[in-house]
């Protein structure tokens, strides 16, 4: 049976923890080697696949964030410690964390994309010499839809960082969206940097063209891409863009390749 | 080596191989066409020679027999995925040129993107043999492999022309010499359809500024009222591959059933729809710009060799709306034409104006 790339296997979920009302964080148990910013193919047999990505990751498992959107999320929630959920790969091109090291990271995360780059700051926040320093604003639409709050308050400890909400206004956090705080960044005090912009496409690409506009090459650049997906593995076609895949060239792509991804 | 071999002769040898292999061909469904009292021509299981119709094009294509429209993945119970099986049988199928050259892109897409192998199209790829089939002289109106170059092979392992009584074989594959021993040796390789009605001219699209310019071309705004987006198209054509996975259990509230794949495509109006409605091709004009640059122009750019589409022509055919693949391949080259012209144009005034300043 080895060799079956579509044949997902069992995994035990061992703790859930309720981050909003619509979004649960499952910590799985698993050996699998994990790099930030790839993704699973989360399965549950009677309901389906959809790709999940690893928001944390330790010593035998994974943490997964999952939104309650539709058939397989849906059944996901019904879960509990103990249960056994469905899961192949990691799968997908991860951000290129040797090149991240020792030198200035920005992170611009809007709403469920922080979850994929939470791995990356977690690593760097337990691995603080590693970097030169980092930048990380974080998005959310009001306060109800606030992500992994221990770890923001955490991230505020060690990082420079800037969280806000679309409307709500609540301690710690400004008013508006995280591209209007890009300006803050002080990138003419950079010497060697890079940008990580993960969200929904529209914050992407407003945010990518403000960094652009303060002096940020192309090339520091790099996105987190979100298609629809059946296969996560270069054969169903779903989440082809042009000749690339975003399961296999992506899901991180760099700015200089993400500008000529045609739609 | 090649033999004349009698109908009912060749009947006992199918019988023969029969034993080890299934035989698959276009066959004849009465009735069951696009149009009343029309028939379909589909791939099935044949049990005698006459069950082949050869003499006209099949609706579907080969790519069925391996690549099924719903193929089971695997079987589940609550805690458990257990991988489908499949028949001991070899799969010999009788094709065209340009289906074999298909399979080749399928192949592709299957065995080798992303540097994986699909097993449930592998185990059943493996196999497979060819026995060739001689077109009609000069094709059939709809098609144009040769404007693609798909018009001719040499993989296949018998190779067949049928006459009024007789079937003449040639043999490449010794695994068959022996079932024709007693047959009459005569001159006979396949020929090959070298000149087609329909003919393309595919764009040559050089550079990452024009492709953008294609994509905002407005001939692409015409099929949005024309195209309903039905995937007809897709699902007759020999290179397309994409699919959803799908989970059925076999009881309400049941705890077992299947995954299976079903084939998808990107011609649906949900093909891109993520959580959240979220869609990226919303348009049918959208979606047969993407059909069309997958076809002929970004798969050959992804794997150098050959582009997608064969030029079976099947596409066409299928269309209930009339929608021609030829035709719109053929507009895209004059739009594209007519873009690189404007280019040279604007660069033929910027030369004239700098030598104007140098003046
Ligand atoms: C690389 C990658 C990583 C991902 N990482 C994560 C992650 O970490 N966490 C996560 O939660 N998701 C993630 N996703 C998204 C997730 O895969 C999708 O949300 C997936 O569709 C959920 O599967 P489902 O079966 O529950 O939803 P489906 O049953 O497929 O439901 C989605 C469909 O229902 C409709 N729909 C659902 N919700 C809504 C809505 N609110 N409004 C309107 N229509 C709606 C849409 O038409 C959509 O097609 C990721 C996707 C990719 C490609
Ligand atoms: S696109 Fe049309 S002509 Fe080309 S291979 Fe597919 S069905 Fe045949
Ligand atoms: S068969 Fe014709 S109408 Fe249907 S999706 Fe294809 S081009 Fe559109
Ligand atoms: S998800 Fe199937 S090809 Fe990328």
């Amino acid at each position: 049976m080895s060799g079956n790339i579509m044949l997902p296997t069992p995994h035990k979920i061992i703790d859930i923890i309720r981050e909003t009302e619509n979004e649960y964080t499952f910590r799985i148990e698993t050996i699998a080697k994990v790099k930030h910013g790839q993704f699973f193919q989360v399965s549950l047999p009677k309901v389906g696949e959809a790709p999940i990505s690893v928001s944390a990751m330790g010593d035998g498992w994974v943490e997964l964030t999952i939104r309650k959107v539709g058939k397989v999320t849906n059944e996901i929630f019904n879960l509990k410690p103990g249960d056994k959920i469905f899961m192949r790969g990691p799968y997908g091109n991860p951000f290129p964390l040797d090149d991240f090291k020792g030198k200035d990271l920005v992170i611009i995360a809007g709403g469920t994309g922080v979850s994929p780059v939470r791995s990356l700051l977690k690593y760097f926040y337990e691995h603080p010499d590693e970097i030169h320093s980092l930048y990380f604003i974080a998005g959310f639409k009001d306060e109800k839809s606030i992500l992994f709050k221990e770890d923001l308050s955490n991230f505020r400890k060690r990082f420079n960082t800037i969280y806000t909400l679309d409307k709500d206004k609540i301690e710690g956090f400004e008013v508006g969206f995280v591209t209007e705080h890009i300006q803050k960044i002080p990138f003419n005090n950079f010497e060697n940097y890079n940008v990580v912009i993960v969200g929904p496409p529209v914050m992407m690409h407003f945010a990518a063209l403000e960094c652009l506009k303060k002096g940020v090459t192309e090339d520091k650049i790099w996105l987190s891409f979100e298609r629809k997906m059946s296969c996560g593995v270069g054969k169903c076609g779903h989440c082809k863009i042009n000749e690339t895949y975003v399961c296999l060239e992506g899901p991180v792509f760099n700015y200089t390749k993400a500008k000529n991804l045609l739609d | 080596m090649s033999y004349c071999v009698n109908i009912k002769r060749m009947n006992e040898i199918l019988k023969e191989l029969q034993k080890e292999y299934k035989i698959y061909a276009p066959v004849r469904f009465e009735k069951r066409g696009r149009y009343s009292d029309t028939d379909l021509i589909r791939y099935a299981e044949i049990n005698s020679i006459e069950d082949v119709v050869y003499d006209e094009k099949s609706d579907f294509s080969p790519k069925e027999v391996i690549y099924p429209i719903t193929q089971r993945l695997f079987y589940f119970t609550e805690d458990e995925y257990m991988e489908s099986k499949v028949d001991d049988k070899k799969i010999l199928i009788l094709a065209r040129p340009c289906d074999i050259n298909g399979f080749r892109r399928l192949d592709t897409i299957f065995l080798k993107n992303g540097g994986t192998e699909d097993i449930y199209y592998k185990r059943l790829r493996e196999k497979v043999k060819f026995i060739l089939m001689e077109c009609k002289k000069g094709g059939w109106d709809s098609c144009f492999c040769v404007s693609m170059g798909s018009n001719k092979t040499d993989d296949y392992s018998l190779a067949i022309r049928f006459d009024s009584d007789n079937i003449l074989v040639e043999i490449k594959d010794n695994e068959f010499t022996g079932l024709f021993a007693n047959e009459k040796e005569v001159e006979f390789t396949p020929e090959f359809v070298t000149s087609n009605p329909t003919k393309v001219n595919i764009p040559e699209i050089d550079s990452y500024e024009l492709l953008k310019k294609i994509y905002d071309l407005d001939m692409w705004k015409s099929y949005n009222s024309r195209c309903i987006s039905c995937g007809a198209c897709t699902a007759v054509c020999i290179t397309c591959s994409c699919f959803t996975t799908l989970d059925v259990t076999y009881t309400e509230n049941g705890k077992v059933g299947e995954r299976r794949r079903v084939q998808a495509s990107c011609m649906h109006e949900d093909f891109t729809t993520m959580a959240g409605g979220l869609s990226f091709r919303k348009t049918a004009g959208e979606r047969m710009r993407f059909r069309t640059l997958h076809k002929i122009y970004d798969y050959k750019l992804r794997f150098k060799d050959e582009h997608m589409c064969v030029g079976c022509g099947r596409c066409d055919e299928r269309c209930p709306e009339l929608i021609s693949f030829p035709a719109t391949i053929n507009r895209l080259y004059d739009e594209v034409e007519k873009l690189k012209k404007a280019e040279t144009i604007k660069k033929d005034i910027r030369q004239t104006a700098s030598i104007e300043e140098v003046k």
